[in-house]
């Protein structure tokens, strides 16, 4: 009789389940946001506890017959019973994703991944450079920081988009403009001339950032040439490596790490990511076969 | 002379003259203005002559150009603290571009020919000028670049 090896899948943390099976989630909202991006909110899969994670995190989504996704968790961390993803209508799963109705089922595995060093920034000045949807995964760490004001240091939010029509939560991003602690610069490729704010790229903010270089933590989610950018701004400021954090994004299909469609040189970017220490991985940011 | 201190103060403090010289400071102030746009009024116009630059103290500044049957676009944009301008540097001497206040601003400008005139007499103003600029150029070439990638478009 053939013997069958049992492997261990690991566990993300916040995980609870077998990290291989989908488990059933009703979609309560969809809001669409830009032309082609939406947010999902769920019902979380367990109607006790919701589904916690941390933010930076990301899930597995399920649309039955057409296949599973990963996203980002984009809701706010402190209220687990909104399961809340943003979604880019751009591949054969999230294009009819858009189209589905409100009690339509769809399966989640997760949380999954690494979060945003939440602990390790207390007390620092924060600097985050979100360009694109890359704004997403950023949310939940902008909910924390701001539901944790007190504990943190200047705190500057610096967005990057298309153009006017593609800028990604813009009421909030107005609203936390509005605030008096925290810093929120927006800045868009070209635009016509009903725009008033900056015209440019999002890098070009960072000259103008206030902070303690040596005392700041610098998060950074979007197009891999943004952020690669961005370090190297941040760097000019006499921000370190050491003190940047960037979301990457690969193939990921299993989420944990066993499949390896996410390696990314000697790391899986589902399980060992998508949130790195940029020095972790700086090696392997320029190289193009990776 | 409290006019002519003011208009060195206003230099002074600009961070576009962060560790210039007194004796260039001098130089430049021979060649500024203090000057205010109101909100929806022009600095310049492309193809007019590019005699003059331009060191923003408040507001902002669209730079736009008229690309019918699109309209008008803004393609970059500068704010407080931010020099505008460098055609005078370049011939033909001919900006490539308008730009309009976006909102009310106060800005130092100086005049390219009378500082060009001073270039030739002291070539250390020009190389401490010319050294102040090119970082400008070289970083709005690679935004440029950058903006051209359209990195935020779908894949």
């Amino acid at each position: 009789m053939e013997q069958i090896e049992v492997v261990h899948v690991p566990k993300a943390e916040g995980m609870t389940g077998d990290p291989m099976v989908p488990r059933p989630v009703s979609i309560r909202e969809l809001q669409h946001e830009t032309h082609d991006t939406f947010t999902l909110t769920l019902e979380p899969p367990d109607r006790d506890q919701g589904l916690p994670f941390i933010p930076g995190q990301f899930t597995m989504l399920y649309l039955f017959g057409n296949g599973e996704v990963p996203i980002s968790i984009s809701g706010d961390p402190a209220a687990p019973m909104r399961l809340v993803h943003t979604i880019r209508a751009v591949g054969s799963v999230t294009r009819p994703l858009q189209d589905m109705q409100r009690g339509s089922m769809l399966g989640v595995r997760g949380p999954f991944g690494t979060g945003w060093p939440v602990e390790e920034a207390r007390g620092k000045d924060i600097v985050i450079v979100a360009g694109g949807i890359g704004l997403a995964p950023l949310r939940p760490l902008i909910y924390h920081l701001l539901g944790q004001r007190e504990d943190y240091g200047r705190v500057s939010i610096l967005y990057g988009a298309r153009s006017p029509a593609d800028i990604l939560y813009r009421r909030e991003l107005e609203s936390w403009g509005g605030r008096f602690d925290v810093d929120v610069s927006v800045i868009i490729d070209h635009a016509a001339t009903d725009w008033y704010g900056d015209v440019g790229v999002v890098t070009a903010l960072l000259g103008k950032v206030r902070c303690d270089a040596g005392n700041t933590i610098a998060m950074t989610c979007g197009p891999e040439i943004m952020m690669r950018f961005a370090a190297r701004e941040l760097n000019d400021l006499g921000v370190p490596d050491e003190q940047i954090y960037v979301s990457m994004e690969r193939n990921m299909q299993c989420a944990v790490g066993m499949c390896g469609h996410c390696q990314y040189g000697p790391t899986f970017v589902c399980k060992d990511g998508p949130v790195f220490r940029l020095d972790r991985i700086k090696p392997f940011f320029s190289i193009r076969e990776i | 002379m409290s006019g002519i201190h003011d208009l060195e103060q206003l230099i002074r403090v600009h961070p576009f003259s962060q560790g210039m010289s007194d004796e260039h400071i001098n130089m430049l102030k021979g060649c500024a203005k203090n000057v205010c746009f109101r909100q929806g009024a022009f600095l310049f116009k492309e193809g007019e002559d590019a005699e003059t630059f331009y060191w923003i103290r408040t507001g902002k500044v669209a730079m736009e150009l008229h690309a019918p049957p699109k309209g008008t676009i803004q393609i970059d944009s500068r704010t407080a603290g931010d020099a505008l301008g460098w055609s005078w540097i370049v011939e033909p001497y001919r900006w490539f571009c308008d730009a309009r206040a976006v909102e009310e601003v106060r800005a130092l400008t100086f005049n390219g020919v009378c500082l060009r005139g001073k270039f030739d007499q002291d070539p250390r103003l020009a190389h401490e000028m010319y050294r102040r600029f090119v970082p400008l150029i070289h970083r709005s070439l690679q935004a440029t670049q950058l903006q051209l990638l359209d990195v935020y478009g779908a894949n």
